[in-house]
This record gives C-alpha cells, structure tokens and sequence, in this order.
C-alpha cells in the first residue's frame, strides 16, 4: 500500500473492531430485529385486511408507509448510536495511555483524526448497508423509486459524518470520555429536540405579530432538523406546509446539506487544532 | 545532538523548569536523575513535542521543538514513564501499526520488526496478543516502538520501573545493545545504581534546575568528601594509631586492639589517599588490608539535592 495514502489508524481501528465478536452480534440482531418488524408489518397488513375489500397484498400506500418507518428506524439509529461510537475515539486513547505515543509519530493530526472518525463511521455503514436488502423489499410492492433510496442513503451518510465529527471534536477536547459523551449526545439533542421546539416557538411568535410575514428564523430551524428533512425528502408535498407555516419557500435539503457541511468541517478543523499542543504557544 | 537552552516550564504558579541549560553529544548514554516533581517528565515531555515550554528551547539535531516539531518527532523515539498499549493487537501487529505510523513502507517492515523483536528479546512472542505479555515484556516492546524509526535520539523516561530484579536485569541489558548501536538515549530512573551501569554521564535535576553534571564517577568523587577507610593490621594498632594520627586529612581515628583494625575519615584527594595507603604499608605494624565503604550513588543524590535550589 502506498504510504502516502494510507492511514494507520483507520486500517489499526478497522482491524480493531471487526475482531471482536461483538461489533458482528450486533448488526447480527439489528438486522434480525429490523426483519422481524418488516415481516410482521408485511404480515399484518396482507392479513388484517376485511374481506371482500381486495385484500391479501399491500398497496403502495402501505409500502410507503414501511418505507417511511424504517427510514425514521435508520434515523434513530444514526442518532443514537454515532454519538456513543466517536465520543470515546480520542479521549479513551488519552484514558489508556496510548495518546502521547500516537502523537509522538510523523502521523499528521488530520490523518489521525480522520482515521478515527472514518474507523467509527465505518462500523455504522457496515449497518446501514447491511439493512439494504430489507430496505429493497419495499420496492416489490412499489411506492419507492430506487433514487430515493439513494437519497435517503446519502442522507444518512451526511448526517452521520456530521454528528461522528462533533463527537470526534468533543473526544478530543473533553479529556473524560463520559463527558465527551454527554456533550455529543447534548448536540444530537439539540439538533433534533431543541431545533424542533424553536422551530415551532418562533414560527408561532410569526402568526401572533401584527404582521404575519415570513418567519426566515422558523424556517432556519426546521431547516436542520433531521427528522424534517427527511420527511420533505420522503414527501415533497410536506415542504409546502412548512412553507405555509413559515412563508418562506427555499428547500430545507440545501440549508440541511449547507449546515451539516458547514458542521463537519468546522468539528474537523477544530480536533484537528486542538489534538497536539502548538509548541510555539508557551504556557 | 541534543541542545537545550535556558528551557523553562511553569504550571500556573509552579515553576518546573528554571531556564535549563543542557547539552549532550551525539552517542553519549545521559542519565537524568531527580526526585518526584524535579522537572524530569517535563522536560523529556517537551523534548518529545508534547507540552510546550514557557520560555527557551530545545534542538534535536538541530531542530527547534518550537518552530520544527514535525521534523523533531522524525530524529525522537520516546518511551514514557506510564504507557498503554493495544490489548487487542499482536505484538507484530502493534509494531506494524507503529512503523505504518512513521511511514515506514509495507515491503520493508517484516524485516525490521523481526530485527526489534530480536533486540528486544521478544522473537518468541511475535504471534501472541499484546495483552497476554507480562509487564517487563510490554516495557521491551514499547523500546522496541521507539526504535522502529532508526531515531538519532532515544528519550526513555523510567524504562526499568516497575520492573522485578529479572525484567530490570534484561532492559540493562538492552541498553547496552543501545549504547553499542550508538544512539543518543537520554534515560532517567530512580534506580541509580542502575543508571550508574548505563550511563556516560549523569545530571541530577532538582527543583527545575540541573545541579549537577558530569560522569558517574567525578560525580561520586566530588561527593565523596569525608570517607570513611578501614585498615586491617597485622601487628597491634596502638602503633597504627600512632602513624595515622600524624598524617595530614585524617580524622577520627578510632582502633580495635581485639581485631587488630583502625577505622578513620579522610578527606584528601585520591592520590593523596593512595600515598597514605602505600606509607602505612611500608610501617611495621604490618597492614593486611585496606577497604574504603562505597559512597552509594542515592547517598550522592542525597546530598546534592539537599543543598536545595540555591546553587
């Protein structure tokens, strides 16, 4: 492999985690969880059907609403489990003493971090990627177009990477791993929970004024919500009733995709910084 | 190779590190010796590109800590005093990882992490996890890591603590190898008699400050001052007593008839005590031995240190 492009730590990480049992038993009852629902829902619907109404199949309607389903099941996922993957990537290193010799090689800090992250990410895609074949069941009954399983893939990726970043940032500037953890998942929550409830708060600050004009902050905050934007990205249609709500008519995909960028480069740039002290700073 | 100049190191209020003055030439074994909180991990710290000093520098082969730290960490392999290592990887592994970490290319690396092992006295282990080796042997594999780059210096911050009188036998052995390979390895332990067997040259560092500097033995003898001599006679030691008590640096004389032995001090020179040594056999009394009581190296650590910083 060539030196140059390679990096030590993603290749040590990888090898790291997917020996351990552990890290397969997982996807192994994730994937048998998300089947059993899946199979369950297919089951349920093809038989509670009344009679003599056609029943016996699902409709698209009701793939769609699968579809739906298991998206906000891949979301929850993402949310919950990048947080606890990357929050521990750099702090642990210090926590086990084996930081001070990673930072004593020729290794850059990007190619560290980097590694890290990519190692963590790497473990949630394996996941996520897994789950497609059962993801695909739903276009036998149609509904879904495969450009929107595309999307909502790269979706995932996206948000992913910027969640994992800010845990690999908070790894690397909260020496305890716990704490980094509860920082990281204080972000998640404030992306997701906190986002949602200004979203609504000031878009109802917009209908009680005077003058019931656009409500841009409104729209800002529903903008970087992953739950609403992946529901715009499921149904177009529901962008318009947040444009009803906010009286602004941007798509929220291109503030999401703007922020979250903006997001990882910005966690990036500051674990990067912040891993090896700047020898010229004195005290 | 290494050149430290007027390095300082405070910690709030805390001064670690008084404007350090060091310097060592390339392939001399440098021992640094000092108490809990001398200054000792601070400054190999800083000299690994770890913590960066308040005022002064440092020179690794000619590059600045300070403005060239990348280029330091090439010419460095360092050893701290507490280390993890990666349970989870074999010890091939782990040193794979590290040689990839210092871009060292895939096609060379089999060869040099075989030729570590052998150093190290590790061959055997080769295929076992990191985990199951017992801690002297993680102590050899972690030299063994800072020497996969061929570095110019070594910086090994206690390397034998923590060790049984074994595992501590077989790192001195090592460092030797060291020495013959001819690196530059700045070492410090609190064993010094250990330091002693390894070393060109010791600095005790008290409080921040180099207070001394030289080799093992103008050390020892610079401290030894007032020592204490044991003549085993022949014939009987009130004519002993007699002779001694006339001869100048001498001191303290006290005399054992039933044993026929005369202890004193004596606080002239080597060459002075040489001349004594060979008058007194001479005599008719008759001397069957001499031996002086060994100045230990902690003594003279002792007494260094005490005089405090002032000096």
């Amino acid at each position: 492999m060539n030196t140059k492009f390679s990096n030590p730590v993603l290749m040590k990480e990888i090898k790291l985690r997917f020996r351990s049992p552990k890290s397969f038993v997982g996807i192994l009852f994730y994937l048998a969880a998300m089947s059993l629902f899946v199979f369950g829902f297919l089951y349920l619907m093809t038989t509670l059907d009344a009679p003599g109404t056609g029943g016996g199949f699902l409709n698209t309607e009701e793939s769609f609403i699968l579809f739906t389903i298991l998206t906000y099941i891949q979301l929850a996922l993402v949310l919950f489990i990048t947080p606890g993957l990357t929050a521990g990537s750099i702090s642990s290193e210090r926590e086990k003493q084996t930081l001070n010799m990673l930072l004593t090689t020729t290794q850059t800090s990007y190619q560290i971090i980097l590694g890290k992250l990519l190692s963590s990410i790497a473990f949630l895609a394996l996941m996520i990627v897994s789950s497609l074949p059962i993801y695909s069941l739903v276009f036998l009954f149609g509904g879904i177009s495969p450009a929107q399983l595309a999307l909502m893939l790269f979706y995932f990726l996206l948000t992913t990477l910027a969640i994992g970043s800010v845990g690999v940032m908070f790894s690397t500037l909260i020496r305890k791993t716990a704490v980094a953890m509860i920082a990281t998942y204080g972000t998640m929550l404030a992306l997701t929970a906190v986002t949602g409830f200004l979203s609504v708060f000031t878009a109802s600050l917009g209908f009680a004024g005077s003058s019931a004009g656009p409500s841009p902050m409104a729209h800002f905050w529903a903008s970087i919500n992953p739950a609403v934007v992946v529901a715009s990205l499921l149904s177009p249609g529901s962008g318009n009733i947040l444009s009803d709500m906010t009286g602004i008519e941007f798509p929220v995909w291109i503030i999401y995709l703007i922020f979250y960028t903006s997001l990882i480069i910005l966690s990036v740039f500051i674990a990067v910084k912040k891993l090896r002290v700047n020898m010229k700073a004195g005290n | 190779m290494i050149d430290i100049r007027k390095l300082s190191k405070s910690y709030g209020s805390f001064q670690a590190l008084h404007e350090l003055d060091l310097e060592i030439p390339e392939g001399t074994v440098f021992g640094v010796v000092g108490a809990n909180g001398a200054g000792k991990s601070t400054t190999f710290s800083i000299l690994a590109t770890l913590l960066p000093p308040s005022s002064g520098d440092a020179l690794i082969g000619g590059a600045s800590v300070r403005d060239s730290p990348e280029e330091v960490r090439r010419k460095v392999g360092y050893m701290p005093d507490f280390f993890g290592v990666y349970d989870q990887l074999k010890t091939e592994e782990y040193l794979d990882f590290y040689a990839a970490s210092y871009g060292i290319a895939l096609h060379g690396r089999g060869v040099l992490i075989g030729q570590l092992l052998e150093l190290v006295n590790l061959s055997d282990k080769h295929d076992v996890y990191v985990d199951s080796l017992s801690r002297g042997m993680k102590q050899r594999l972690c030299l063994a890591r800072s020497l996969i780059h061929d570095p110019q210096v070594l910086i090994l911050d206690e390397p034998a603590s923590g060790l049984d009188p074994r595992a501590r036998v077989e790192m001195r052995g090592i460092m030797k190898r060291l020495k013959e390979m001819d690196k530059t390895v700045l070492i410090s332990s609190h064993i010094l008699p250990e330091l002693a067997e390894m070393c060109d040259e010791i600095g005790v560092l008290d409080r921040g400050r180099l207070v001394a500097r030289n080799s093992v033995r103008e050390i020892h003898s610079r401290l030894k001052g007032d020592r204490m001599i044991t003549v085993k006679l022949n014939g009987p030691s009130d004519e002993a007593v007699r002779f001694f008590e006339n001869r100048p640096f001498v001191a303290g004389i006290a005399a054992d008839p039933q044993v026929r032995e005369v202890r004193f001090s004596f606080s002239g020179s080597e060459e002075e005590q040489a001349e004594l040594l060979a008058s007194a056999s001479a005599e008719k009394f008759g001397v069957r031995s001499f031996s002086e009581e060994e100045t230990d190296l902690e003594d003279v650590f002792m007494a260094i240190t005490e005089g405090g910083s002032g000096q």
